[in-house]
């Protein structure tokens, strides 16, 4: 227990997280046609979101819960964005992970497992952050989007999207353990991604949403990984929750680590790989 | 095998083949009858979400470019109907062939004394997704009660034939991006860009804007596959519509086998 104490300490994780970013970076810009595919297919969804609800905000007057069409362009091109910053280790590797065995060669190194994927999926956003650039400026010359910024709203979207990312990678992967005890999980990732579309600002601005979704939405992790993120920048919101949004993230930050903590625990005790 | 059975007609011996792959794909599939409880769940929280947007778009508005709430609950279904076509018989059959080039595992349909493309075609089946064509043909049966118009024979007959249409040349358009795999190495993400893009067949194609809709025509044909025939239920179709459908079906298919040929030729097999 010595050694994790010891190479958890900060130059060396700092040294981990670089050295597993920079493979990452070398190793995805290799597969450029891929990633930019799947890109592609990825804008779909927000794209058929955006011309619903402007078809929406166009027959009601122009605006549709307070969301004119140029400013739901706005909405759905961050959206882009977000989501790109929002794709994490998949539940569903798990069971990959389990089956052959590649959690042991994970159990062998002096790190928690996490920072291997929280530092590989950073390094892989630098790839996905650079592709992301082009289709933006494209999305925005196609759907001129309504977009003003201040200082404030930048720096907080900015800190936000760590925060969104850490959270989702915290949730899936707790998610995910779920392996640990049984492989029948399918179905519980499922109502976890739907609730998550509908009550996270995915599918539309938690304001189109009805009331009690809203209120729904406020004890659940979800609408700090794609709402609030998109809002800190689109929506004009007021300083005092910009700062309190960030808090919220903490903490729900926090919690995430702590469930990690206490899940992986308990998982890594009923796991044995094959040959064990 | 035993004696060799004489050869039938072209597309009978066809039809005959499908149906015994078809029998051998479900008769492997029925020993996994868990998943049919797995599948009606998920079809389940599908049409759930599909409700609740459709619910939500129309607590802000009337109608959606023309389109009522029960004319819109149209599309759901055919679009939950034609995702169930796809996913039992055509995208299972791609997945395999995908792989199958990539490994080289391909040189055992290539040296079978049959129509290469039918059988890479017609070779899987996932039966338990079939559960998505009653569901989805219930939710049109729903819908078209809401509408509470009579559906003339005529009608009907153009709603089946753009419906085969429409699954022709999504089969085609899919077996287009499949054989991508003869160039590019890593396809995984294909299927995730195919649903993605089929998402935009649960809204009328008539909503987006002109180049999006030019695009989901011709390009992804899901204008063809759902909007046609639900335009066909909900009186807005003409004959010269289905009469496009057809001859851009024919040319379709033309190309693909085209392209598949050009494809074989970079095909080169495990051991070679």
């Amino acid at each position: 227990m010595n050694a994790v104490a010891r190479s958890t300490r900060l130059p060396a994780i700092v040294d981990f997280y670089i050295t597993v970013m920079r493979v990452a970076v070398q190793e995805q810009f290799q597969y450029r046609a891929a990633n930019y595919a799947y890109m592609i297919g990825m804008i779909a969804e927000p794209v058929i979101y955006l011309v619903v609800w402007s078809t929406v905000a166009n027959a009601q007057g122009g605006e549709v819960g307070g969301y004119s069409a140029a400013e739901l362009a706005a909405y759905y091109i961050v959206w882009t964005l977000v989501r790109n910053i929002n794709i994490v280790f998949t539940p569903n590797g798990w069971e990959w992970r389990i089956r052959e065995g590649d959690l042991s060669g994970m159990l062998l190194r002096p790190v928690h497992p996490i920072h291997y994927d929280l530092a590989y999926f950073a390094g892989w956003k630098v790839v996905v952050v650079v592709m992301w650039l082009p289709l933006a400026a494209v999305l925005a010359a196609v759907f001129r989007p309504d977009l003003t910024v201040t200082g404030v709203e930048v720096m907080v979207f900015s800190v936000s999207l760590l925060g969104a990312y850490l959270i989702r990678s915290m949730f899936l992967w707790v998610l995910g353990m779920i392996t640990f005890w049984t492989t029948r999980v399918t179905a519980l990732y499922e109502l976890y991604f739907t609730a998550e579309l509908l009550l996270s600002g995915r599918l539309v601005p938690l304001n189109l949403m009805p009331p009690w979704a809203q209120t729904l939405a406020d004890f659940l992790p979800y609408r700090w990984t794609f709402g609030f993120p998109i809002e800190a920048l689109v929506a004009d919101l007021p300083t005092s929750d910009l700062l309190s949004g960030l808090a919220m993230q903490a903490a729900w930050t926090v919690a995430g680590a702590a469930l990690v903590a206490v899940v992986w625990r308990a998982g890594i005790k009923r796991y044995s790989a094959v040959g064990n | 095998m035993a004696e060799p059975s004489p050869r039938r007609p072209e597309p009978l011996r066809s039809l005959s083949l499908a149906w015994t792959f078809l029998r051998i794909g479900a008769m492997t599939e029925l020993q996994y009858r868990v998943n049919f409880f797995i599948q009606i769940f998920q079809t389940i929280i599908m049409v759930g979400t599909a409700l609740a947007v459709l619910a939500l778009v129309f607590s802000h508005t009337e109608e959606l470019d023309g389109w009522s709430s029960p004319e819109l609950l149209a599309v759901v279904g055919i679009h939950v109907l034609m995702g169930g076509i796809i996913r039992t018989l055509i995208q299972p059959n791609m997945i395999r062939l995908i792989e199958e080039v990539r490994e080289g595992k391909l040189d055992y349909a290539l040296t079978k004394p049959e129509d290469a493309q039918l059988l890479v075609s017609v070779r899987d089946i996932r039966i338990w997704q079939f559960v998505d064509v009653p569901v989805g043909a219930t939710i049109l049966g729903i819908a078209l009660t809401q509408l509470d118009r009579q559906i003339g024979a005529g009608s009907a007959i153009a709603f089946g034939v753009a419906l085969l249409l429409g699954a022709t040349m999504i089969y085609c358009f899919w077996m287009i991006l499949t054989i991508g795999a003869f160039w590019i190495v890593r396809m995984e993400f294909i299927v995730e860009l195919f649903e993605g893009v089929y998402q935009a067949g649960r809204w009328p194609v008539t909503i987006y804007p002109g180049w999006l809709r030019a695009s989901l025509t011709f390009l992804v044909p899901i204008g063809f596959a759902i909007t046609v025939p639900a335009e066909a239920v909900t009186a807005r179709l003409n004959e010269v519509t289905l009469l496009g459908a057809a001859i851009f079906a024919v040319l379709l298919f033309g190309f693909t086998r085209v392209l598949w040929r050009v494809g074989l030729k970079r095909y080169s097999g495990a051991s070679a």
